[in-house]
């Protein structure tokens, strides 16, 4: 009796402790990409990596000026599209809670968010590159757009839904009209929470690389044309990263780390607003 | 007046429908464009594409089977490393730590969850693949060098770091859908367990995770889906060869990483086709896998109903 006590309370502390070791593991990972992230990557920060263009192969020098303007570019593009979509659709998905439309549509958001990067990457480039026979910034943008929707969506069902009942009574009360009431009371107020989680989104595409390969396809060169190929950081640090030069691997340590500083500065502070209020997916 | 404000729900009730509707559009689009594109390929191929291995974009014959291979191998590396770690931290965040822990660990989780694909790329060229190289694969290949698995040099590229690094990148899925699961378990079950003397490990063991099940599947599946979709990472540290070979040390390929590598480049029409072809079969399978994932999840999320075991 007290033999198999013992040894079921020191079973108990070993599966403790065999946890947390699984905890500290999964997290070493991270603590190794930012360490070799700021060692390597800050060693080969300069302000001509954010003003020039590229250099040509193999010389030493040169930025990714246009990169980190073309990811702007691309972003922007994607929340014209993903916004008012993920949104509006958003807050039918919280209004309308039981329909069999919103059922539907919040399956089909959740599994459209597992479905691989370079998957929506090919229906752009099918969509838009085949019929226009040119690699655009504009199919990359759709590409990204499309990739933010289902995320945009969800997060605004969930706070919307947070809005109090009483706030919407309040405004039906006056005599306002339902639609009305929902845009302007229902989504100011959860305005602050749908916008944490839009940056949320647009961090996590910004650092998206496969649907842009044959997209947006990538330029040396400074492009303000939607129609024609533009430079992304995170293409510019795969061709850099799989380059045979030395300089260019230092480069592209550098752009991983703006690359980085951007997603996790904007995911902190996201979650920093939200952490009280809402859970963001 | 009242006439107009009606009008004006029903409008915009119909606007606000017709933007959730864009999802359901927007994946029967998918589905359409990619089956359209890979027509031709289809037609000259068939279901053959995938069981055979010529890779031929001059001859114009395409086959996929070591994509396939190497999909298949690299996941199933990354989940029998990431299953039971990402099981063990859950675990852990669900019933063990403290309260005061679990947020700063799920925030670190989330974090790594964030960082692009393309920074795990880079780290691992430059760092897990010189370590596979030189300290991983030397004492592997000493002590189980005898089995087929691991044959062959350790050149740091291949097939095992693909799988350490695809891990490494599914491990917070993992772990953020089964906490989720083993948190909708209701404290009674717990508190049944405790009442009659269980340890915590003995409680987690028998009252939360068979409760827990089909959700932990579920949260395995989401990772699966993930894990073969994965693109930057695996195709820079893979290797990019197209061969099935036994050894996990030597070089592979995958349906994704050859998409990346190769279609920008593919110009006939057939060769196009071949490539959204093959994107097509990881769409649909990504595509399956995550449903059935969901509906795991959702069934022990919905709560009661099946603590029939």
């Amino acid at each position: 009796m007290a033999r198999s006590y013992l040894r079921r309370r020191w079973t108990d502390r070993l599966m403790a402790g065999v946890t947390f070791l699984c905890t500290v593991a999964a997290l070493v990972p991270l603590f190794l990409i930012l360490f070799f992230l700021a060692r390597t990557g800050l060693g080969a920060l300069n302000l001509e990596f954010f003003t020039h263009l590229p250099g040509a192969a193999g010389e030493p020098g040169g930025g990714m000026a246009n990169a980190i303007s073309g990811t702007l570019v691309l972003v922007g593009l994607a929340a014209l599209l993903g916004m008012p979509v993920g949104v509006l659709g958003g807050t039918f998905l919280a209004e309308c809670p039981n329909s069999r439309l919103a059922g539907a549509v919040r399956l089909m958001a959740d599994v459209m968010n597992g479905v691989p990067s370079i998957v929506m990457g090919l229906f752009a480039y099918t969509i838009l590159v085949l019929p226009l026979r040119h690699f655009s910034a504009a199919s990359g943008g759709v590409a990204l757009g499309i990739m933010l929707i289902p995320t945009v969506m969800r997060t605004t069902e969930e706070i919307v839904r947070l809005v109090p009942q009483s706030v919407r009574e309040a405004s039906l009360a006056l005599g306002i009209p339902q639609w009305r009431t929902l845009l302007r009371v229902v989504l100011p107020t959860a305005a602050g929470g749908i916008v944490t989680g839009i940056m949320v989104g647009l961090a996590r595409i910004a650092g998206e690389t496969a649907p842009l390969l044959f997209t947006a396809f990538g330029n040396r060169f400074w492009n303000w044309d939607l129609l024609q190929p533009i430079a992304a950081l995170p293409l510019q640090i795969f061709a850099y990263a799989v380059s045979p030069f030395e300089d260019w691997h230092r480069q592209a340590w550098a752009g991983a780390l703006v690359l980085m500083t951007i997603v996790l500065s904007v995911n902190i502070a996201a979650r920093a607003v939200a952490a009280r209020h809402v859970k963001l997916r | 007046m009242r006439h107009v404000a009606h009008m004006g729900d029903r409008l915009f009730a119909r606007l606000l429908a017709a933007m959730a509707g864009v999802v359901p559009v927007i994946m029967a689009a998918m589905l359409a464009a990619m089956t359209v594109g890979a027509w031709p390929a289809i037609r000259k191929f068939g279901p053959a594409f995938f069981a055979t291995s010529t890779w031929d974009p001059v001859a114009g014959d395409f086959g996929a089977l070591p994509f396939v291979y190497g999909t298949l191998v690299s996941s199933a590396v990354a989940l029998a490393l990431a299953v039971p770690l990402g099981l063990g931290v859950a675990i852990f965040l669900s019933e063990l730590a403290p309260g005061w822990l679990r947020r700063p660990v799920g925030f670190l989780l989330d974090l790594l969850a964030a960082i692009p694909s393309v920074v795990y790329g880079l780290w691992g060229i430059f760092v897990l693949v010189p370590w596979v190289r030189t300290t991983l694969s030397p004492p592997l290949k000493a002590t189980l060098g005898f089995l087929p698995l691991f044959e062959g040099p350790p050149l740091g590229i291949g097939m095992l770091a693909a799988g350490l690094i695809l891990a490494i990148m599914v491990v917070p899925f993992i772990i953020a859908a089964s906490t989720e699961v083993m948190r909708a378990v209701p404290t009674s079950q717990r508190e049944a367990a405790l009442s009659l003397g269980a340890t915590v490990w003995e409680t987690t063991r028998t009252a939360v995770i068979p409760y827990a099940r089909s959700g932990i599947v579920g949260a395995i599946f989401l990772a699966l889906a993930r894990a073969l979709g994965e693109t930057m990472a695996v195709t820079m540290v893979i290797g990019n060869v197209p061969q099935i070979r036994a050894s996990l040390l030597a070089p592979g390929y995958t349906i994704a990483a050859v998409i990346a590598n190769e279609f920008a480049e593919a110009t006939d029409d057939l060769y196009v086709a071949a490539i959204i072809y093959a994107g097509l079969v990881l769409f649909l399978v990504t595509l399956t896998v995550n449903i059935l994932a969901r509906l795991l999840v959702a069934r022990v999320a919905r709560g009661p109903g099946l603590i029939r075991e």
